[in-house]
């Protein structure tokens, strides 16, 4: 099997995870999920370091790389805080 | 100590199983902030393996790059204003779609530079240029739609869906020509292309269908980042956008159905208008057979009532009314009313954007309940009182079938023995469709600003007598 079709199996089974988890979460805390998916699709972050850190790329994908880092870093740590302060407020009565 | 090729496939393995634990947290709010928890540990985990790994040999400029990025995602995650969360989101989905792109285009350059290139990898890169590229200028769009930079209101011309499918046919035989030959001037025009297709999807969609628009981009953010992990064969950003691009997808459905519109209709129908409405509100209504009442009035039905139920709608977050609610929810309860919120699924902004501005306010979320729970208890309640929100109390959507919104499910505050309609003018609400809850005969309007009403039924009830 090749590397491209390993690709494709672990695609469509992490789908079906998504559909089933995704369907779990309760409506009032569907802006926490956009948030905390905007966090982790700072995954990218993972690319970004990869062409970054590339001991033989050239300066102009070096630069890329660093904008891309930029970026996704703002994503992950924007991500992760913006949901943890709005989860800090979802409060039962007292 | 660098980590083997294994060693990295199992860190990545425990990350994605601690993103799917995060994404699970958020089954209830009380396991949400640990579910937060998890999803940063994967983070963590993932991260130091890549830096860790044989393939990141160079340090400084991703330390520079991660420190200033770091350096904003915190300053803002910090500052941010509830009510704008909607503009973060959208500025986020648009750094993913930017992101993918750079990465996109960094690879091929680096594996040009290694004479590593073959047609399905530079199938792949396409993939992800162009979503990505279509995920930045759609999320631009919506973020300067929602910060008021551009109009709300759809742009629409004649031929526009023939220029946007135009567009992406020319793109998608730019990406197959740039797979076959590795020509750099396609994979430019590709790119300008997508780019320029992102923003003519988006135009032509209304301000009132912005939670669709966050759904919709908050998906393909996730299918960029998808396809980022085929083209660098990393199965854990596959895992990733395979979750969020599944998690807006989901989102964008439960919108569309709590609208009654397809998915279709939303991104080609170009619903609302941005009208701004005459100032003579109240004499426009009175024209029109509409009862207005002055605070006191409300305060007179609410304060020995059994049962106040509030719906707040976007007005509310636009005047900044939610703390003022909390103490007016605070006054009754004293009184031994029972104060609860009922929310719309496509109130406000972007999914969910009612309750957290609610949970700001200190405002506990098992007094906010969600449409189907709180339908049933309207028929019950003495007083319901609309803030800044419109077309989701509509009867029109069940009684009139040729209304644009017919068929839309409904909060059913018209079953109340009173309803009070907090207004600032007597523009209609963003379907540009007439409310026929206005006329019915227990329904009386309230003008002014929804904070200053609310402050002075605070102030009544304080004072004890009016």
């Amino acid at each position: 099997m090749s590397e491209s079709l390993t690709a494709l199996y672990v695609f469509i089974l992490a789908c079906f995870i998504g559909y089933y988890v995704i369907w779990g979460v309760t409506p009032s805390l569907h802006t926490p999920l956009v948030a905390l998916t905007n966090a982790i699709s700072g995954i990218v972050l993972v690319g970004a370091l990869l062409v970054t850190g590339l001991d033989e790329a050239g300066w102009l994908a070096s630069g890329m790389g660093f904008f891309a880092v930029l970026l996704a870093s703002i994503n992950v740590f924007g991500g992760f805080l913006v949901t943890h302060r709005m989860l800090s407020m979802f409060k039962k009565k007292k | 100590m660098a980590l083997s090729m294994n060693q990295l496939a199992v860190a990545y393995l425990v990350s994605a199983v601690l993103f799917i634990f995060a994404l699970k947290g958020l089954t209830h709010p009380a396991t949400a902030r640990r579910g937060n928890l998890f999803g940063m540990l994967g983070m963590v985990i993932a991260l130091g393996a890549t830096l860790l790994g044989t393939e990141v040999q160079d340090y400084l400029l991703i330390i520079i790059a991660g420190v200033i990025g770091a350096g904003i995602g915190i300053a803002v995650a910090l500052r941010i204003q509830m009510t704008a969360m909607p503009q973060l989101v959208a500025a986020l989905h648009s750094f993913v779609g930017m992101a993918a792109v750079l990465v996109a285009i960094g690879t091929f350059l680096n594996r040009a530079q290694a004479g590593t290139l073959n047609a399905v990898l530079m199938g792949e890169l396409s993939a992800g240029i162009v979503i990505g590229a279509i995920t930045f200028t759609g999320s631009v769009i919506a973020f300067a739609k929602l910060q008021g930079i551009m109009s709300g209101a759809p742009i629409k011309f004649a031929g526009q869906h023939l220029l946007n499918a135009g567009i992406a046919i020319v793109t998608v035989l730019l990406a197959v020509h740039f797979a076959m030959t590795g020509s750099v001037l396609s994979l430019l025009l590709m790119t300008l292309l997508a780019f320029v297709l992102g923003g003519t999807l988006i135009i032509p969609i209304g301000g009132a269908d912005m939670p669709v628009i966050i759904s919709m981009l908050n998906s393909y953010s996730g299918w960029a980042a998808a396809a980022t992990g085929f083209t660098l064969h990393n199965d854990l950003l596959i895992i990733v956008g395979a979750l969020v691009g599944f998690s807006g997808a989901i989102l964008s459905y439960i919108m569309c159905r709590a609208m009654n519109r397809s998915i279709i209709n939303v991104v080609f129908g170009g619903f609302g208008t941005d009208a701004s409405g005459g100032d003579s509100a109240g004499a426009v209504a009175a024209e029109k057979g509409i009862k207005s009442a002055s605070v006191d009035d409300a305060v007179y039905w609410m304060e020995d009532a059994n049962k106040v139920i509030i719906v707040p709608g976007y007005g509310m977050a636009v005047a900044q009314a939610q703390h003022a609610l909390k103490e007016l929810m605070e006054l009754l309860e004293a009184r031994g009313v029972a104060v609860t919120f009922a929310i719309h699924p496509v109130a406000g902004r972007m999914p969910g954007h009612m309750n957290v501005l609610l949970a700001e306010a200190d405002i506990p979320y098992d007094h906010v309940l969600e449409m189907d729970e709180i339908n049933p208890q309207f028929q019950g309640a003495a007083v319901a009182l609309v803030v800044g929100a419109n077309d989701v109390v509509n009867p029109a959507a069940k009684e009139d079938a040729s209304s644009p919104i017919y068929g839309m499910p409904i909060l059913e505050a018209g079953r109340a023995s009173q309803v009070y309609f907090l207004k600032r003018s007597m523009r209609p609400g963003y379907s540009g469709v007439d409310n026929l809850l206005f006329y019915q005969d227990n329904t009386s309007l309230i003008f002014g600003d929804a904070k200053d009403t609310i402050e002075g039924m605070v102030s009544a009830l304080k004072g004890g007598g009016h």
